[in-house]
């Protein structure tokens, strides 16, 4: 018996739509949240993750409600994201269903947050998503730093050690971007996730870049992560997740079946 | 694919709302599987006292919760429901906090309904490769059934249910014991007594298993 490694479908939302575009550019409509969300329950995903990434105030009633309506037809964890800056944000997210929020921008910009978030509703339903970039060139030691608004504004903090003093604050997982490879296809950056999983005690979330299913292996077994999130490769049915978890039991991969 | 066997009751449930979590995906999951039943989540000690089952949920920390299930009397309404035969789910927290004691927070005590105590899984706990073991226990393990129990009718022996929680419980008596999983050690998933059912795991959150088992909650007269 063994805890099984986690297939997690993200539905990126703008405006009502799940999108996906390559490095945040060049947007594909990948249709309705709750449809898409209803689909991957029933493949059998692990979790979803919704990202909010319009998330301006107006939009965020839409958000609420679409939370709504998913957590009362699919009954896998749903993790919630996208511009959480107060409690009160939190506390909306989770009454509507939610089972963990995570938070980005809001904790760089004041790391107390997720100390004040943990301590109120508890660990377990902070996650804490990292955006990372290598900084480093190519003779050198790698070194990662986390950027912020989609990856364009620097901020000059090393990954790895934010993973761990976001953890020590209480975050109960970490979602880790690669925003060298999101929207790429081309592989997890597993420098920056096997870097991050060895120094956080809390469950790590590999995400950024995967164009098949040997990546999904790579990211559990070289990148030492505790769950995978996917988008693209699901969304536009090159793959299913029965296949992936398939995939992944054969090449020695605990999954749920 | 998500729709479990045979049909929900239709009595009234009680959801017992002390502030800590979300309660609504418990509801709807219930909603979903006995669309007859009337489902409450209720803070109302009449309320509880009337329905004809209950649920006693809880997520967060241990001192947290105990503070506000006594200061709002439910140590109170889960004592009487026991008492009074009706069939009770605890789920999570709601576990815990029947136990005789947790380590959590510096050490509280808890409502010792069930005999047994909540303990930490640990900090740098290593995995037989070297890796870290992480805490929280968090995502899908599977449940040995160690007692044929009408909760686990319809379920396959070694399910796989979704988990997330840093204590575990460690019970007074082994024949409460209902379902076992491992996380670095042994602890009990679930334990039942009577009309009382707990489990560790969030059985809303745990797919087509956990929908059987809410579903089986729904119809059982609670005898085990």
């Amino acid at each position: 018996m063994a805890l099984a490694k986690r297939i997690i479908p993200c539905l990126d939302v703008d405006r009502g739509r799940v999108v996906k575009g390559v490095q945040f550019v060049d947007i594909r409509d990948a249709g309705d949240p709750v449809e898409v969300a209803q689909r991957y329950n029933e493949q059998g995903a692990d979790e979803i993750t919704f990202l909010d990434i319009t998330a301006s105030h107006e939009e965020r009633d839409t958000t609420v409600h679409t939370v709504e309506k998913i957590a009362s037809e699919v009954f896998i964890p749903l993790t919630v994201g996208g511009g959480i800056r107060t409690l009160e944000d939190i506390r909306r997210l989770l009454n509507a269903g939610a089972d963990k929020v995570s938070i980005n921008s809001a904790a760089v910009k004041e790391p107390e947050f997720v100390k004040a978030a943990a301590d109120r509703f508890g660990a377990q339903c902070i996650v804490v998503a990292i955006d990372a970039k290598q900084v480093s060139g190519p003779e050198s030691a790698p070194r990662w730093e986390i950027f912020t608004h989609g990856g364009r504004q620097p901020t000059g903090i090393d990954a790895v050690a934010w993973a761990a003093r976001m953890a020590d604050y209480g975050a109960g997982e970490i979602l880790l971007t690669s925003m060298d490879r999101d929207g790429t296809k081309n592989g997890f950056d597993l420098g920056v996730t096997r870097a991050v999983s060895d120094a956080v005690p809390v469950p790590v979330i590999a995400s950024g870049g995967v164009g098949n299913l040997q990546h999904l292996v790579d990211g559990i077994i070289d990148g030492r992560a505790d769950a995978v999130l996917a988008a693209s490769i699901f969304h536009f049915g090159e793959y299913s997740v029965p296949q992936a978890k398939h995939y992944m039991r054969e090449r020695g991969v605990e999954v749920r079946l | 694919m998500t729709t479990p066997t045979g049909a929900g009751g239709s009595d009234s449930i009680a959801v017992i709302d002390y502030g800590m979590g979300n309660l609504h995906s418990v509801a709807s999951a219930l909603a979903h599987v006995a669309p007859r039943a009337r489902v409450r989540i209720t803070a109302e000690r009449d309320e509880i006292a009337a329905a004809d089952r209950i649920i006693f949920p809880g997520v967060g920390a241990i001192r947290d919760c105990m503070g506000e299930i006594r200061r709002l009397g439910f140590d109170t309404a889960v004592g009487d429901a026991v008492a009074a035969g009706k069939p009770i789910l605890a789920i999570c927290v709601g576990l815990q906090a029947l136990m005789q004691h947790s380590e959590e927070n510096g050490g509280v005590d808890c409502l010792g309904i069930l005999p047994g105590r909540v303990r930490f899984f640990g900090r740098d706990l290593r995995a037989a490769d070297g890796r870290h073991l992480k805490v929280p226990h968090m995502g899908w393990n599977q449940v040995e059934q160690t007692l044929d129990h009408p909760l686990w009718h319809g379920i396959a022996q070694h399910s796989r249910f979704y988990f997330v929680h840093s204590y575990y419980v460690e019970a007074g008596d082994a024949s409460q014991v209902a379902g076992r999983c491992h996380y670095h050690c042994d602890f009990a998933a679930a334990l039942a007594r009577d009309n009382l059912f707990a489990v560790q795991f969030h059985p809303e959150k745990s797919h087509t298993a956990g929908l059987q088992l809410l579903q089986n909650f729904t119809t059982w007269q609670g005898q085990c």
